[in-house]
């Protein structure tokens, strides 16, 4: 179980994430929703220690995650595997060496860099491709694939690492409509099969209420909303995002001054 | 769509815009103006203070060509070959002593890249958290490529001894200081999604470096490092001045002594030798970014 307690991450006087407490269970898949600077991403980043909390405390089993530092802080950061928006490969190397990248928390360096990857290794990194039909591209540059395919390459990198979490960043925001159920149906698996928990933000409330158990709206850094999907009513969802909740989209043109917006939820 | 069926700004909401665009950009003006103005005052100031004055550059320009003048070989048509053998009579020494500066000038480069890349990411501020170690690293970056590489080459010459090595030292040093300032700042300039992906899977910092960094940087330090053999081959051609090593000391000897003749030969073979390295590193450069641009 992930057990979040006040956290709490400041960017100079703004709280992007306030005062947030969450217990997840153990094989849950959970969406975080909220419109665009809502914290939905510092949230994710803290979990993975990406971004450092200003207070509060982050606890998985007896792990206090918000305490680690160097080997064990590494070792956390494996055992809860994230995906982003953009992927985040390194796309200058092939697709089979990106997902090897996921084992690099338990090779050691001297091996690794050396690229001298086991057998072992390589078969688990090839059959996470193949499950989720990318086996035949391992030889090609990642940056040469679809927006849809790295997402998967990156999936199959998160599954090598053989975590006890996954923390999705937005995964499917920049796909199109195909590739999206692709995405979100590999998350699912990975949550159905594995059993590993999957935390999920996503803009939108369709795939959100489709795919997930449980459903954390956030608006201003704060928890507005913990429930099932059909607890979300549109009521709700007009307070979340501010707008007709048929129309959840990004805004790019604030109407007023962000303060103001954001005062809206505090 | 026509122009004027653009909606419009109610006025007072485009004054304040207005307004706050003018004023954003006034400043920036501003300083745009001020910077230059303080750039022409500073360079008159500097030449002042350092007494430069052109009128004696023309004065004594005479001077200058009559040496170019009396140092060129008196060459007949009718004898050249006879005329270029006496010209080039120590060519074969010549030979020799430019091949040790075209070698003092590729190992000092070697041995400073290799300074550098180690260093390039520890003085990377997109790399390394601690602002101590990163303060350190450009420190002493800084510290390499202030001191010229003739004042290294001196110090190690009473050290070590006359000969190549303190040539080889010297290059190294001032290389990696200049190397590693250039190096880490393509590290600064790198896509740092790559970074975080790996960081996110629990990747430590060499490993880190050498998937995510390492892929992005290659190709632009292995052009840098191009360069800089052009530049240490100019150089390594004058480490011998102090008795560093290579051609140096030949040429700097004709100077004082007044061989004529020898002093143009040797630059001529020294002019033909750089640009034969600058074509070649060119050549190379290319082809490495060439193959990255393709990829
Ligand atoms: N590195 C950062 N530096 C400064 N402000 C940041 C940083 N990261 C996020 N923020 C701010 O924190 C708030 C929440 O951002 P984020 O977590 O990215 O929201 P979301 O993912 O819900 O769109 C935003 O107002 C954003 O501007
Ligand atoms: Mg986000």
């Amino acid at each position: 179980m992930l057990v979040i307690e006040g956290l709490t991450r400041r960017f100079g006087t703004k709280a992007a994430v306030d005062d947030v407490s969450l217990e997840i269970p153990a094989g849950s898949f959970v969406g975080v929703i909220g419109r665009s600077g809502a914290g939905k991403s510092t949230l994710l980043r803290l979990i993975n220690r990406l971004n450092d909390p200003t207070a509060g405390r982050i606890r998985f089993g007896d792990r206090d995650v918000t305490a680690l530092g160097g080997a064990a802080l590494r070792a956390w950061r494996a055992d809860c595997a994230m995906i982003f928006q953009q992927f985040n490969l390194v796309g200058r190397l092939d697709v089979l060496t990106n997902v090897l990248l996921g084992r690099l928390n338990k090779v050691s360096t001297g091996t690794s860099v050396l690229r001298l990857w086991s057998a072992d290794d390589r078969a688990i990194a090839l059959s996470a491709l193949d499950s989720f039909d990318m086996g035949s591209f391992a030889h090609q540059r990642a940056e040469s694939l679809s927006g849809g395919q790295q997402q998967r390459v990156a999936i199959a990198r998160a599954l090598v690492q053989e975590p006890k979490i996954l923390l999705a960043d937005e995964p499917i925001a920049s796909l199109d409509p195909r590739n999206t159920k692709l995405v979100m149906d590999a998350l699912q698996r990975i949550n159905k099969e594995f059993g590993i928990t999957v935390l999920c933000n996503l803009h939108s409330l369709d795939l959100a209420r489709a795919y997930c158990d449980r459903l954390v709206g956030m608006a201003a850094g704060k928890v507005v909303f913990d429930g099932r999907g059909f607890d979300l009513t549109d009521d709700v969802a007009r307070r979340l995002y501010g707008l007709e909740a048929g129309d959840v989209v990004d805004e790019t043109v604030p109407t007023a001054p962000v303060a103001a917006r954001e005062k809206a939820f505090a | 769509m026509r122009a004027d069926t653009l909606p419009r700004l109610d006025p007072t909401v485009r004054d304040r815009l207005e307004r706050g665009y003018l004023y954003a950009t006034a400043a920036r003006r501003r300083r745009m103006l001020v910077g230059f103005g303080l750039l022409v005052v500073s360079i008159l100031l500097a030449g002042w203070i350092a007494e430069v004055q052109p009128a004696k550059f023309f004065a004594n320009f005479g001077s200058f060509t009559k040496y170019i003048h009396d140092i060129l070989p008196v060459l007949h048509l009718d004898a050249a070959d006879t005329g270029i053998a006496e010209w080039y009579w120590g060519w074969k020494r010549w030979l020799r002593l430019l091949g040790e500066t075209l070698l003092i000038a590729y190992v000092g480069t070697l041995v400073g890249a290799l300074g550098a890349f180690l260093l390039s990411f520890l003085a990377a501020g997109n790399l390394v958290r601690s602002p101590g170690l990163r303060f350190a690293a450009r420190r002493f970056l800084e510290f390499c490529r202030t001191v010229p590489e003739i004042v290294f080459a001196l110090i190690f010459v009473v050290a070590f001894g006359l000969g190549p090595v303190p040539g080889v030292l010297a290059i190294a040093i001032h290389t990696m200081g200049a190397l590693g300032k250039l190096f880490s700042e393509v590290v600064e300039n790198i896509d740092m999604k790559p970074v975080e992906g790996l960081v996110s899977t629990g990747a430590g910092f060499v490993e880190t470096v050498r998937f995510a960094v390492l892929p992005q940087v290659m190709t632009n330090y292995a052009s840098y490092m191009l360069l800089r053999f052009e530049v240490n081959v100019r150089g390594a051609a004058i480490m011998g001045y102090v008795g560093a090593g290579g051609i140096g000391q030949d040429l700097l000897e004709a100077i004082r002594k007044f061989y004529y003749t020898d002093v143009s030969a040797i630059l001529l073979m020294i002019i033909i030798t750089v640009v034969a390295i600058d074509m070649l590193t060119e050549t190379l450069r290319h082809r490495v970014l060439g193959a990255e641009g393709a990829r």
